[in-house]
């Protein structure tokens, strides 16, 4: 029977089941699962089997990191290096990202990274999980950055004003796009041009495109940098940008729409270019 | 079909929301969180406009792009130098499964 359990467990929805990866950072549990399937013919045959160790190969450490969020943060209250490794991989290159848009410097940012890092292993005991373990990481970047950030600015005056001092105002990039008087007006003055793009994953792997969009990104006013950064780039919930920015959700789509606009006005030439 | 009537139903009859509200609204409608009579509008007129459906086409393309955005790896100075502050702080926790009083 375990021999068919690969088989049978997509069939019945246990898919998930078996992926659950609560158990991982344990040794595996042995669970007896009885399913009872009524088949057409109006019998029914119940079966009993066991949850299978998952085999480490089929999981890299980083996997179950990713998938894992109890199992995670156990781990690392427990203090094992190997996960606690796994982690940085994954996230490090996120919270730089971030980083950067709060401070002027690649160097100072590196330093906000690691004073993060710091912060998770030194408060991780405390982590209720009351929100995500990502929203919670970025969270205590945000705190260190702005501080930083502040500090930062007492001696590069011209930093505050690039980082900080932006508000944000002013006619959104789209304005232009439109007709604004007469008969026609709000229609589009000049309609976007038809992309035909290959998939995303295949256009990023052109190293020109990648650049393009990371200067669209680095370009925009630091605000709608970071909201872009986390609720397009990381994936994180609205509500949870808020609560990490600490802006109104008015403002953060404000904000983000920008943001979009922006970038996807400087991504425009290079997918037309590509295809022509 | 004459462009001057075109822009007039566009404007009467697809909700009376304009390609530039169209254009202005599509994070909203992507959050969801636009009304539902909005919603229903906003749907009206993209079935009428194929610019704006364009458009929204190529919004949600950027967004996806973005979203597959690989970050930079840190540099590997870095993480040995956190690897090692790790194994000291780890020393200096006696047992790691009793809550420790950090404060």
């Amino acid at each position: 029977m375990p021999a068919y359990f690969h088989l049978l467990a997509p069939c019945v929805g246990l898919e998930g089941w078996l992926c659950s990866v609560r158990f991982l950072f344990r040794p595996p549990l042995i669970v007896p699962v009885r399913l009872r399937i009524i088949l057409l013919f109006g019998f029914d045959v119940s079966l009993t089997f066991q949850r299978l160790p998952i085999s480490p190969s089929s999981l890299t450490l980083l996997d179950r990191v990713k998938l894992d969020e109890l199992g995670l943060v156990r781990a690392l209250q427990a203090g094992d290096e190997q996960v606690f490794s796994a982690v940085m991989d994954w996230y490090s290159g996120s919270l730089m990202r971030l980083a950067l848009s709060f401070v002027p410097s690649r160097a100072v940012a590196e330093e906000v990274v690691q004073e993060t890092w710091m912060g998770v292993f030194e408060s991780i005991h405390r982590f209720e999980r009351r929100s995500s373990f990502q929203t919670w990481l970025f969270r205590i970047l945000t705190n260190r950055a702005k501080t930083r950030g502040i500090r930062e600015s007492r001696y590069q005056p011209v930093g505050l004003s690039a980082s900080l001092g932006d508000t944000d105002e002013g006619p959104s990039l789209e304005d232009s796009l439109f007709v604004t008087e007469g008969s026609r007006m709000g229609h589009w003055k000049d309609p976007p041009d038809v992309w035909e793009p290959d998939t995303p994953e295949r256009v990023l792997l052109s190293k020109e495109c990648r650049a393009t969009i990371e200067q669209a990104i680095e370009s925009l006013p630091a605000t709608q940098r970071q909201v872009i950064i986390l609720r397009d780039i990381e994936g994180v919930g609205s509500e949870e940008v808020c609560n990490i920015l600490e802006i109104s959700e008015t403002n953060q789509r404000v904000l983000l729409h920008r943001a979009r606009t922006r970038v996807r006005r400087e991504l425009s030439p290079y997918i037309q270019g590509d295809n022509t | 079909m004459d462009t001057n009537l075109k822009h007039k139903l566009m404007r009467y009859m697809a909700g009376n929301f304009s390609c530039q509200e169209i254009a202005q609204l599509i994070t909203d409608y992507l959050d969801g969180s636009l009304t539902l009579g909005d919603r229903v509008r906003f749907h009206m007129h993209l079935g009428l406009c194929f610019a704006c459906r364009n458009y929204l086409g190529q919004m949600k393309y950027t967004i996806e792009t973005l979203r597959q955005l690989p970050p930079d790896p840190i540099p590997q100075h870095v993480k040995e130098e956190l690897l090692e502050r790790f194994r000291t702080w780890k020393q200096r926790q006696p047992q790691p499964s009793v809550k420790p009083e950090i404060e």
